[in-house]
């Protein structure tokens, strides 16, 4: 017999049946800043409201003001685990709108840097997943790995993490052989780590009970709420931009798109860990067509397109020509043809999407960032719905979500 | 053709061999099972080996620190084993990207909510002066909220400079007097910071 | 068959008419406009169609133009038919002093957001939204700031001079 039928009560005073747990927006657990308000009932999540915007820098008002190549600076801080493939897909973009035609060998080597960074965002998410249901040794091993990258991107483009790389119709400069011999040097020791890793966590009982089960999704759902990428493929959706629509030449290489089926986070997992063995794949692929480049094909490193491409440094203080391009460039001389461009390329969280008007003048009338965190965010409720507290964790880990790209 | 740099190729093996370094002992006079020194110099000591920091990562410095947290660049070699997540038990609170406004006040909550002795980092441009963010809706700089003991630039700033930082913070606090917080200048810095 | 932009152009038209217009496609991509009325039953006749079949809200966003007087704001919506892997994009204007525009979050879920981040940043009121209020910005602030008449910089900081900056003269 419940209580009501011995006691009475008086008047309001067990109103309200469930907690109030605050979650963030600094926790341990958001890596990033969002808060989320739960509802508990007991262990149970009720409901949940979450709370976004407290990174909110501004970059499409900042992109209103900046001419095309300062806008790449933007997009590094997009999503900052994996800023090389937000910086081409703005360039691809860019590309798109001013009709300039990259070729191939500029191509593979975009292709192999952002297989290279895609995997460094995969890494850093499945090891937090990993740190969030309370392994920490997984992260310290892939880690170092995530330097090696870094060196990699350091070769290129001199920084670590911002990377700022590239231009529009290339990269800035040819690689050097030191970063041929790391990405030889990655190839080679990068799997036996990530078979570790697999390892570790794949079949580990203490993991699979944390995560089978755990914010699953349905398909439908999930594409009502507008899910890309991994996320959408763990629940069984297998789109991928660089199938649909291939950009930078990902028509040439030969890989599969791993396809989960219940969506919830050991799926999240698997379908990620099964992507950085498909990246691995490409990047072999490409690294080995860049090496069959021989002669003057293999001294290649940008599109001919002057009026947009920034002249390599060097150049700039010999030539004459290079000097005036330089200038041109960069006090807004060329012309930007009016227009208006959606392009969208395959990010670590799924598909970004770069929405650019242009009015004819040096900045971009308006440009609009479709980010997959703000968007697949919202589903976080549904998730989460009935699950118990510490699900909430791991739930959020698994998404992905990274604050940068989520508020913008 | 390509600048002739090249770092870390072929990475060298450091020899670990009997090159362990060890905190020197402060001046003070020695006798036969006795040691005396000034207290500031004894809990300074104390204080700069252990510190606990509590990492405030809002964007791409935290990535950074994630980094220098890792094997590569440990943190804990510094005496830092402990991250902890909680202010009422941490010394250090290293706020790291950017500040908007809407975080504004929560810096400050969870600055209100250490315990003195506090230090504050402020890493990254963002969390220094706003960096590249000259917007309506980005604090430019932490200061504005909190006072801050050092403040580490850069866009993210390399590990190597986080550690930089974080052994310039440890010469302050192995440095400070321990009548410090008591004064009133001390007190005077929190006043203009609106915090009693 | 595969489907074309044609197509879906001659679907559109044989259903609504001459209510939609500006039929372009810039690179590529089938862009047209329609009344803002029309906005929901456009897209309910694209989701619902069986060949049609855009299921699929890629992006909701809109655009200021202060210039084009009785249409100021432009709300477009990106749509994708997923399986035939055509894109679509359906811009909807409104005038700025009465801008409301019936929400897609009935459609598609994922509308709830992007139509709050639109509010927020245009002042767009989307008629029927569950939870209309600000996302990404302060919820006190009174101003929409991607309009173009506000500024970038916050105007009361102290610490930066905007004469050193270089700005005043270029836009």
């Amino acid at each position: 017999m419940s209580i009501e039928h011995h006691v009475k009560l008086p008047e309001g005073s067990i109103e309200k049946n469930t907690t109030t747990l605050n979650l963030g927006p600094t926790h341990p657990a958001t890596h990033g800043v969002f808060q989320n308000i739960l509802e508990l009932d007991g262990e149970r999540i009720v409901s949940s409201e979450q709370t976004v915007g407290y990174i909110h820098r501004a970059f499409e008002k900042l992109a209103e003001r900046r001419p095309l190549y300062q806008i790449t600076t933007l997009t590094d801080r997009l999503n900052y685990c994996s800023s090389p493939i937000n910086n081409m897909g703005w360039h691809v973009t860019c590309e798109k709108l001013l009709g300039v035609k990259t070729p191939k060998r500029v191509d593979y080597l975009r292709v192999i840097i952002m297989e290279l960074s895609r995997i460094s965002d995969h890494l850093i998410c499945n090891s937090v997943v990993g740190v969030d249901s309370g392994a920490f040794t997984g992260f310290l091993y892939v880690m170092q790995y995530r330097e090696l990258i870094y060196e990699i991107y350091e070769e290129v483009c001199g920084s670590r993490l911002t990377t700022n790389m590239g231009r529009i119709g290339g990269f800035e400069r040819n690689f050097t052989n030191a970063a041929f011999e790391k990405i030889e040097k990655f190839l080679a020791e990068y799997p036996g780590v990530l078979r570790e890793f697999e390892n570790m966590f794949t079949r580990n009982r203490i993991f699979m009970e944390r995560t089978i089960g755990a914010g699953p999704i349905s398909a439908e759902r999930a594409l009502n709420y507008g899910f890309t990428g991994p996320n959408l493929r763990a629940a069984g959706v297998d789109y991928d931009v660089r199938v649909h629509t291939p950009y930078s030449s990902y028509e040439d290489f030969n890989f599969e798109i791993p396809v989960g089926t219940t969506g919830d986070c050991y799926d999240r997992f698997l379908v990620r860990n099964n992507e950085m063995w498909q990246s691995l794949n490409i990047i072999q692929q490409a690294y080995q067509k860049v090496q069959d480049m021989k002669g003057a094909e293999a001294e290649i490193f940008h599109a001919d397109a002057p009026s947009y491409y920034l002249p390599e440094k060097k150049d700039v203080y010999t030539k004459m020509e290079s000097l005036i391009w330089h200038f041109k460039i960069v006090m807004g001389e060329t012309e930007i043809p009016p227009g208006e461009v959606y392009n969208s390329v395959e990010g670590g969280n799924g598909e970004v999407g770069f929405y650019l008007i242009s009015d004819g003048g040096r900045t971009p009338y308006r440009l609009h960032f479709r980010r997959p965190c703000f968007i697949y965010y919202q589903a976080y409720s549904e998730l989460t719905k009935g699950a118990m507290l510490s699900d909430a964790v791991i739930v959020m880990s698994s998404l992905n979500l990274i604050a940068g790209e989520m508020d913008a | 053709m390509a600048r002739p740099v090249r770092f870390n190729v072929h990475p060298i093996k450091a020899n670990i061999k009997d090159n362990i370094s060890l905190v020197d002992m402060p001046e003070g006079y020695a006798g036969d099972g006795f040691f005396t020194t000034s207290l500031s110099k004894v809990v300074g000591l104390a204080r700069q080996n252990s510190m606990w920091p509590m990492p405030f990562a809002t964007s791409c410095c935290g990535i950074e620190f994630m980094a220098t947290m890792a094997s590569h660049y440990d943190l804990a070699r510094f005496g830092a084993e402990r991250l902890g997540f909680s202010p009422r038990q941490c010394d250090l609170l290293m706020v790291m990207g950017t500040i908007a406004k809407k975080m504004g006040p929560i810096v400050k909550q969870v600055y209100l909510q250490m315990a003195e002795p506090r230090w504050v980092m402020a890493v990254g441009a963002c969390a220094s002066s706003g960096g590249i963010f000259d917007t309506y809706s980005v604090l430019q700089g932490i200061d504005q909220v909190v006072p801050v003991d050092v403040y580490v630039p850069g866009c993210p700033p390399r590990p190597e400079a986080i550690l930089d930082g974080f052994i310039r913070i440890q010469e302050l606090v192995g440095a400070e007097s321990v009548r410090r917080r008591n004064s009133e200048q001390y007190k005077g810095l929190l006043q203009s910071y609106g915090i009693q | 068959m595969a489907l074309t932009n044609e197509t879906i152009k001659e679907r559109l038209i044989a259903k609504f008419g001459d209510q939609l217009s500006r039929f372009e496609e810039p690179y590529g991509l089938l862009t047209f406009e329609a009344p803002k009325d029309l906005n929901l039953k456009v897209m309910q006749f694209l989701f619902d169609d069986e060949e049609l079949r855009f299921q699929f809200l890629t992006d909701l966003t809109a655009v200021h133009y202060p210039d084009q007087a009785g249409r100021e704001l432009a709300v477009v919506y990106h749509l994708h038919n997923l399986t035939d892997n055509i894109r679509l994009r359906l811009k909807v204007f409104t005038a700025i002093g009465q801008p409301d525009i019936f929400t897609a979050t009935q459609l598609y879920s994922a509308a709830n957001w992007m139509e709050r981040e639109t509010f927020d940043f245009f002042g767009v009121n989307f008629v029927g939204h569950p939870n209309l209020k600000r996302i990404l910005n302060v919820d006190e602030m009174e101003y929409f700031p991607l309009r173009k008449e506000f500024p970038l910089e916050d105007q009361t900081r102290i610490d930066k001079d905007d004469a050193m900056f270089g700005r005043g003269t270029i836009k």
